[in-house]
């Protein structure tokens, strides 16, 4: 097999053994390449599924790209558990590994001043849902309630759109405190695109996508934090994800 | 998934909390970019990106659909887009009320109706 040097994340050298039993993208265990006293944690994959061509028709196949992304957040996840990890974005590839070297002289010193702002902290994901009401998905109308003229049905039509805009004007209220509420028990926080429900399999719709910068002493409050706003609202749903790493806040400060 | 937990406090091991999506959207969006020696397209990801988002077929047909609030802050015009469609509905029902009332009144039938 020929094989390509597959970057997951960039850290400081950590003491801490990574977990013997950890195996990266094609089940290929994870290695450390020490360089100007940066760690680089890389696994040698397949040409085949990673040159230019075989990756573009790769990326479209959902089955890969979930294994494939699940094997990469694996990998970085073990790194949290022992270090603070730079991740690098799915498919970072190089032929050897002298190209990672020449990558990490290239950018030590952006790697180390990011390594600095995050060290020691986590992200954490809180997102907002509406629930599904149940009286939605039922039969519109029991047949003694049917309208009994068109003008009667607009009206209760209107009624009902207008109670699902409360709803939502509702949602996206609380939606809004609680994701200042948070921020302000976070160092930094991003407001990301709010999740399509065919892919997170979650119920109901998706109303706020947070990430959340917490160090890691202070985690324990944010999550009580999270947890006490859990049935502050009816109809509502705040889920937890976490820790990460800090994914959503290697690049620019805003 | 690991669940170790050498570093506390790790209440929620990702395994459970997180789906794809969560993931989907944190290695392929989120993460330091860097040019390795293979190049992938980042507009590549990107679209893909908003595809896994939308679950359409193609990035042209989601456009065709007029969804494209991924192009601006999502906090602001996905609401945005959601007033206007709203006050939109809102008109085309009372127009659509106000024809009705007009038929319904017999004295105001135009002649033409008359036989």
């Amino acid at each position: 097999m020929i094989g390509l040097r597959y970057v997951y994340a960039v850290c400081r050298p950590f003491d801490l053994p990574l977990q013997s039993q950890l195996v990266g993208i094609g089940g290929a265990p994870p290695a450390l390449l020490h360089h100007h006293g940066l760690v680089a944690v890389v696994s040698t994959v397949p040409e085949a599924d990673f040159s230019e061509e075989a990756l573009k028709a790769h990326l479209e196949d959902l089955d890969w790209l979930s294994a494939t992304a699940r094997a990469h957040q694996g990998v970085i996840d073990a790194l949290t558990t022992v270090t603070t990890p730079l991740p690098l974005r799915l498919a970072t590839v190089f032929r050897d590994d002298s190209g990672i070297r020449t990558m990490i002289e290239a950018r030590e010193d952006d790697f180390r001043g990011v390594l600095d702002r995050l060290a020691g902290r986590v992200e954490w994901g809180v997102k907002v849902f509406l629930e599904p009401e149940p009286a939605e998905s039922a039969a519109p109308a029991p047949a003694a309630a049917k309208p009994a003229s068109g003008r009667d049905y607009l009206r209760r039509r209107r009624e009902s759109s207008h109670a699902h805009e409360e709803k939502w004007q509702r949602a996206e209220a609380f939606a809004q405190s609680l994701h200042e509420r948070l921020c302000r028990h976070a160092e930094d926080c991003r407001l990301h695109a709010p999740q399509n429900s065919a892919l997170s399999a979650a119920p109901g719709q998706n109303v706020l996508n947070g990430a959340y910068l917490v160090p890691r002493g202070r985690s324990e409050e944010f999550v009580e934090l999270v947890d006490r706003t859990k049935d502050e609202a009816p109809g509502i749903r705040v889920e937890l994800t976490g820790p990460w790493a800090a994914y959503s806040f290697t690049g620019e400060e805003r | 998934m690991t669940t170790a937990s050498r570093f506390p406090p790790e209440p929620y091991g990702q395994g459970s909390g997180a789906n794809l999506a969560d993931i989907l959207e944190r290695v392929l969006d989120k993460g330091v970019v860097i040019a390795g020696d293979i190049r992938i397209n980042l507009l590549d990801i990107e679209l893909l990106t908003i595809k896994l988002r939308l679950i359409v077929a193609s990035v042209d047909k989601a456009k065709e659909m007029g969804i494209d609030w991924w192009e601006t802050d999502p906090a602001l015009s996905s609401r945005a887009r959601r007033d206007e469609l709203a006050r939109e509905n809102a008109e085309l029902r009372e127009r659509l009320a106000r024809l009705e009332e007009l038929e319904l009144e017999p004295g105001r039938r135009t002649p033409k109706e008359a036989p």
